[in-house]
């Protein structure tokens, strides 16, 4: 799927970019966007590296336990396939508890460490488990509680009170993050979404 | 006042987080130092992982968001747009949301520019803001920093997600903020 989406965002856009005469433009942006990527990544590798370390703290301290603990009876209902006192528990919760806060530059790190923990549960490397995509769901769903970087964008456009959006952004957020994972846990079920028999078969074999 | 505590409580997040931590682990005799480099080893082997999606996805946004398929996109999907009541201004907001985060917000500062920072269709799309993410994007990189090639039910999910976040933000901001 995402082979078709990505080529057709990039064949798509030089076409058009011919058809307008704007060809030039969209190969400069293609050309840039890549070396924005790097700087972008490289930026991420630092803010990554600190918070693995803090989140490296947390654990052996026995902190990531005790809030794994609380959550226990919710996150066991949406991912039963996790062990309660497994890694990816623990960098799951820290992931969506700084995305809750609105903190996306602390959430992305804990993310793919959680991706990485659940990964090692995973018998078939290249699929996807239900817990991964649970937990995706709910992530590219938004939890954010208050969308502090709008409501900045809003003030700077002259917004007398952009502090209004927080109320409905929160009851729409909350419809979506239920909508993710009604969405995850029944399509799960679906024969086209299943593990397929012959993957295993192959899996197996090897 | 509002927006004041609110500032205030996410200024305040990260450095209580840090400290708490820190301090919680000094308190049960954890090497803190130690353990920071010990975790903080795995940012370097992240970064190598995610790279390559990371290229792919940001030059393919690039390269859709300077041609102008946006406008083309919009105008065709505004005639199925209008008979579920949806505003059509909101129309590009929906379709960038997914892809690009910075993209969306250009479009919320033209909404304001075009129509007023207190006009329905820029509440609306900032309300879709608050309450979708950069699909697309959050899947490849997530993924691919684990070479997980089959995605299943993934995509479907995440989109159902972002439209359940899109309806949802035009039916609250028409209660909240059509008076």
């Amino acid at each position: 799927m995402l082979n078709i989406i990505w080529s057709v965002l990039i064949i798509s856009g030089f076409l058009i970019g011919a058809a307008t005469g704007n060809v030039q433009n969209v190969t400069a942006a293609a050309i840039n966007s890549a070396k924005m990527a790097v700087e972008l990544a490289i930026g991420l590798m630092g803010v990554m590296a600190m918070w693995l370390g803090i989140l490296r703290i947390a654990e052996e301290s026995g902190l990531i336990n005790i809030i794994s603990r609380a959550l226990k009876p919710i996150m066991i209902l949406l991912f039963p396939e996790v062990p309660e006192d497994h890694p990816a528990m623990g960098a799951m919760i820290m992931n969506i508890s700084t995305n809750i806060l609105g903190l996306g530059n602390a959430a992305t790190p804990f993310g793919l460490k959680a991706m990485e923990e659940l990964q090692t549960l995973n018998r078939y490397k290249d699929t996807a488990t239900n817990s991964m995509v649970t937990f995706l769901a709910i992530n590219t769903s938004s939890v954010t509680l208050i969308p502090a970087s709008t409501i900045a964008l809003l003030t700077a456009a002259g917004a007398r009170n952009p502090a209004e959006i927080i109320g409905p952004s929160i009851i729409a957020t909350t419809m979506s993050t239920l909508g993710a994972i009604i969405a995850a846990k029944t399509l799960q079920r679906l024969p086209r979404y299943k593990i397929k028999p012959w993957e295993r078969g192959r899996k197996n074999a090897a | 006042m509002l927006l004041k505590s609110v500032e205030y409580v996410s200024q305040l997040a990260i450095p209580f987080m840090i400290v708490g931590i820190i301090g919680y682990g000094l308190q049960k005799n954890v090497k803190v130092y130690e353990a920071f480099t010990e975790g903080a080893k795995g940012g370097f082997a992240t970064f190598i992982r995610i790279i390559p999606s990371f290229i792919a996805m940001l030059v393919a946004i690039g390269v859709f968001r300077e041609s102008g398929a946006l406008d083309l996109l919009t105008n065709a999907l505004k005639p199925i747009v209008r008979t579920i009541n949806i505003p059509e201004e909101v129309v590009p907001m929906m379709i960038m949301r997914p892809l690009s985060g910075s993209g969306a917000q250009s479009i919320i500062s033209q909404l304001a520019r075009t129509y007023g920072p207190e006009s329905l269709a820029c509440r609306t799309a900032a309300v879709m803001m608050g309450s979708s993410e950069t699909t697309l994007y959050v899947l490849a990189i997530y993924f691919g920093s684990i070479s997980i090639k089959k995605q299943r039910h993934a995509l479907a999910s995440g989109l159902i997600a972002d439209l359940v976040g899109f309806l949802s933000a035009v039916y609250v901001s028409r209660i909240f903020f059509n008076s």
